[in-house]
């Protein structure tokens, strides 16, 4: 798994290991009950805060990534894909909501949002 | 949370400097900075921790002790690097440890081997013909040889080359990371803290005044730049300070997020170094002083 932090103002270093994790598992790399690095051994590799690694750490689990056990470590919990799709879908919902609200003020309607997705899915 | 030494209201005054109600926790396994400039009241802090300058008010606790009446239990726990060295130089560094070492009851002469070792230290010559980094890291020996739960470092890393300064930070992340003890080094030179460190103490004039998980000072701060003529009339209350010439401005924010809500798009953001967010607040502090 990689994980790369970058000193960008735009996400905090919590949040890029977070979404590196979350991707790793999302993608099958990591797999149910893979053990993940400790945090301070973490720390270390990304020359980061421990703090902040804990931080991830803990965001994973209330977002039901991962499992953390005492003095055990932490572990991929089960996922729900089902699940998964459905959160996506509901925060893909939120994101176009935004988009349409953005579009509006222009002039720029749904059918040519809709344009928009069509032709980028064809250019993939 | 496993409070390792917890510091209340101290305050220490001299004739033309005065330390105001620091207070200061740390936890079990983390690194703190403890930043600010020269005169700032960083060695008073750290001196008052090892009992060496008595405080006008307040308390100090190291792993639940009392700092003065549990003095000689403190000591033990403590690995000390302070600036000035305090150690004979015309001793052999080997003589020197012989004296030092049966004053601790946890010394560990394996340890002691291993880090001269590893430090590349030349125990047979004279404390004076050491270089600075050589004294800091012998220093770091005592401190490695005797169990010590809490590593104070005074200024570790002042007129130090980058080189021996990135030695030093290595040394300290094997300390906190692997080994998990706790660590309260003064600085500078905030570049060193950058990175690892999980808690901030900016002191200024005597006084803390901002301080927090880095991570955390980082995410709410940036330094902006963008045209002026977006500014709202409220600009202010968003900045810690700003410059503003004819081609935009450029200052430091304490509040990110709102700022990006009201800001247009094209708005530069940089995360800020510790030394940008330093220099900022006492750039705020020094320019108050002068209006009140």
């Amino acid at each position: 798994m990689n994980i790369i932090i970058v000193n960008s103002a735009e996400v905090p270093i919590y949040e890029q290991i977070m979404n590196q994790i979350k991707a790793a598992i999302l993608s099958g790399e990591l797999k149910e009950g893979d053990v993940l690095p400790s945090v301070r051994g973490l720390a270390k590799d990304l020359n980061v805060s421990v703090i902040t690694t804990r931080k991830a750490y803990d965001g994973l689990e209330a977002e039901g990534f991962t499992i953390n056990m005492m003095g055990k470590g932490s572990f991929v919990a089960p996922q729900n894909m089902e699940l998964l799709r459905e959160t996506r879908l509901v925060e893909i919902e939120k994101k176009l909501v935004d988009i349409i609200e953005y579009a509006k003020p222009v002039g720029i309607l749904g059918k040519d949002l809709k344009k928009i997705i069509d032709e980028l899915g064809r250019e993939e | 949370m496993d409070t390792v030494l917890d510091i209340r209201n101290l305050c220490k005054s001299y004739h033309d400097f005065s330390l105001q109600n620091i207070n200061m926790s740390l936890e079990k396994g983390t690194l703190t900075g403890f930043v600010g400039p020269n005169g700032a009241g960083k060695t008073t802090t750290i001196k008052s921790i090892l009992n060496i300058i008595k405080p006008d008010d307040g308390k100090i606790t190291v792993m639940g002790m009392d700092s003065i009446i549990n003095d000689l239990e403190i000591k033990s726990l403590l690995g000390i690097v302070l600036d000035d060295g305090h150690f004979y130089e015309d001793m052999t560094l080997k003589k020197m440890k012989s004296l030092i070492a049966p004053m601790y009851p946890t010394w560990n002469d394996r340890a002691y081997q291993t880090y001269i070792k590893k430090f590349e230290l030349p125990e047979n010559k004279k404390i004076k013909d050491l270089s600075r980094g050589m004294r800091m890291k012998y220093a770091l020996v005592f401190a490695l040889s005797h169990d010590a739960e809490l590593f104070i470092l005074d200024e570790p890393t002042s007129g130090l080359d980058p080189l021996v300064r990135n030695e030093l930070i290595e040394i300290l992340k094997d300390i906190v990371f692997e080994d998990n003890k706790t660590v309260l080094m003064s600085t500078h030179i905030t570049s060193d803290l950058d990175k690892i460190a999980d808690y901030l103490f900016f002191i200024f004039d005597g006084k803390i005044i901002l301080q927090g998980q880095k991570d955390e000072i980082k995410d709410q701060h940036a330094i902006v730049k963008g045209d002026t003529g977006a500014l709202l009339p409220d600009y202010e209350s968003y900045f810690v300070g700003i410059n503003k010439s004819a081609y935009g401005f450029e200052g430091l924010t304490d509040n990110k997020a709102a700022l990006k809500k009201v800001l247009p798009d094209k708005t530069a953001y940089e995360v800020p170094s510790i030394e940008d967010i330093m220099l900022y607040y006492i750039r705020r502090h020094n320019n108050g002083l002068k209006l009140s």
